[in-house]
């Protein structure tokens, strides 16, 4: 991307984007106008040092009353991801949950993991996975998790200036398909973001990955792009992600896409397994690919460091 | 007399020509399995004839849902689960998972 871009759009402010992931092996990766650079680990904490402006925390697929060999003990691993988010030296503005937060929706699941996560000590904004609508009257995660939103639980937020946007693309699939948003919630996007000063950052979170990361596997939203559409043209836009337990990234003009880990059970890199399904790993490797993202705005400069930090290594 | 014998008859005939083809076919209904595994429905499609029935289980780590629009829908399966139906009419059912969409499949019944 280029300041012609921008100016074609009106935006006057340098708008590059970088993106910093750890993602777990030691390794740093700033990401600015698509070209990854590794920084190493010095740089890492001058990062973290250095940041200031708006930090909140990515939290997905926690899968509470799973119980599979994959990890029999997801409310153990879930507890163990709440803690570091508590050892976080400055503490974060909230938190975001991408969804999956029950395995089979039932109260009893629903209570484990809020009795978990609310020892964080932080607002919570959250989004349903697929895993979240299976109970026979499919009303608990609205209940719980769904006041004041539209539709399956759609809504929009502002925090220092950021402007959030949670989606639901996990109900009225259809056969063959992948995630779907469906026209009603794509016309209130359109809505909430019209008349919207384009150099508003803006998040956006759903469960399901917005763009194609592997439609063989169902990893992608049908109509995503057509979300996409009304993000053009704003300087700054993030997508965050979760559902494929694992971190993957891809930055595309002034957008950046993310998914964060899971904390239950690792899910395999596209097309290396039969089926998508919970990964089996060695006990001591487990904690290295589950874990948490914290995402921070540095306001002035619209730059966006996303940090995924494992829940060991 | 006469008439009733007729009317036996017929009727004997009636239910004979009725019965034939499809005890010819087969004595019973039967039932037949698809597999959930690794994401796929095995076999992905399935011909049965009029009155049988089709079981699914669910041999994943993860739950399914065998839903055909406006015909049928199990309640989310979780591992080792099963679903079970029986068609009472000839058809093509295509069906899917509605929590994950890519798995599709098909009963052929005749």
């Amino acid at each position: 991307m280029s300041h012609h871009d921008h100016d074609d759009h009106g935006v006057s402010r340098r708008t590059v984007l970088e993106c910093m992931t750890w993602a777990g092996t030691g390794v740093l990766w700033t990401i600015s106008g698509g070209v990854p650079r590794s920084l190493g680990l010095v740089d890492t904490a001058n990062a973290a040092e250095q940041a200031t402006g708006l930090t909140f925390l990515q939290i997905s697929d926690s899968h509470v009353g799973f119980d599979k060999p994959a990890n029999p003990n997801v409310s153990g691993t879930l507890e163990e991801a709440i803690n570091k988010v508590k050892l976080i030296p400055s503490k974060p503005s909230f938190m975001i949950h991408t969804g999956d937060i029950s395995h089979l929706s039932k109260a009893s699941e629903f209570d484990d993991a809020d009795r978990i996560i609310s020892q964080a000590k932080l607002d919570v904004h959250y989004v349903p996975g697929e895993h979240d609508f299976l109970d026979e009257e499919v009303k608990f995660y609205k209940e719980r998790y769904g006041k004041g939103s539209r539709g399956a639980g759609w809504y929009s937020f502002d925090a220092n200036g950021v402007h959030f946007i949670g989606l639901v693309n996990v109900v009225d699939l259809k056969a063959g398909g992948l995630g779907n948003l469906g026209a009603e919630q794509i016309e209130w996007l359109e809505s909430d973001l019209k008349g919207r000063s384009k150099s508003t950052p803006i998040v956006v979170f759903a469960h399901i990955p917005l763009w194609t990361v592997y439609p063989q596997w169902g990893w992608g939203t049908e109509d995503g792009g057509r979300a996409l559409d009304y993000l053009k043209g704003f300087g700054s836009v993030t997508v965050l992600n979760g559902h494929i337990h694992q971190v993957m990234q891809k930055v595309e003009g002034n957008v950046t896409f993310h998914t964060a880990r899971s904390t239950a059970f690792p899910q395999p890199a596209p097309g290396t397994a039969p089926s998508p399904g919970p990964m089996k790993v060695a006990d001591d490797k487990l904690r290295g690919l589950l874990g948490v993202a914290s995402v921070n705005f540095k306001m002035g400069e619209e730059r966006l460091a996303i940090i995924d930090t494992p829940l060991q290594g | 007399m006469k008439r009733r014998d007729v009317l036996t008859r017929g009727a004997s005939l009636a239910a004979a020509a009725l019965l034939l083809p499809l005890a010819g076919r087969k004595a019973r209904a039967e039932t037949m399995t698809v597999s959930i595994d690794n994401f796929t429905f095995t076999p992905a499609e399935v011909k049965v004839k009029v009155g049988d029935t089709v079981r699914w289980t669910n041999h994943d780590d993860i739950p399914h849902t065998v839903v055909s629009a406006g015909k049928f829908r199990s309640k989310t399966l979780d591992s080792d689960d099963s679903f079970t139906f029986t068609f009472a009419a000839a058809g093509d059912y295509t069906y899917f998972c509605s929590l994950h969409p890519h798995m599709t499949g098909m009963i052929k019944v005749e």
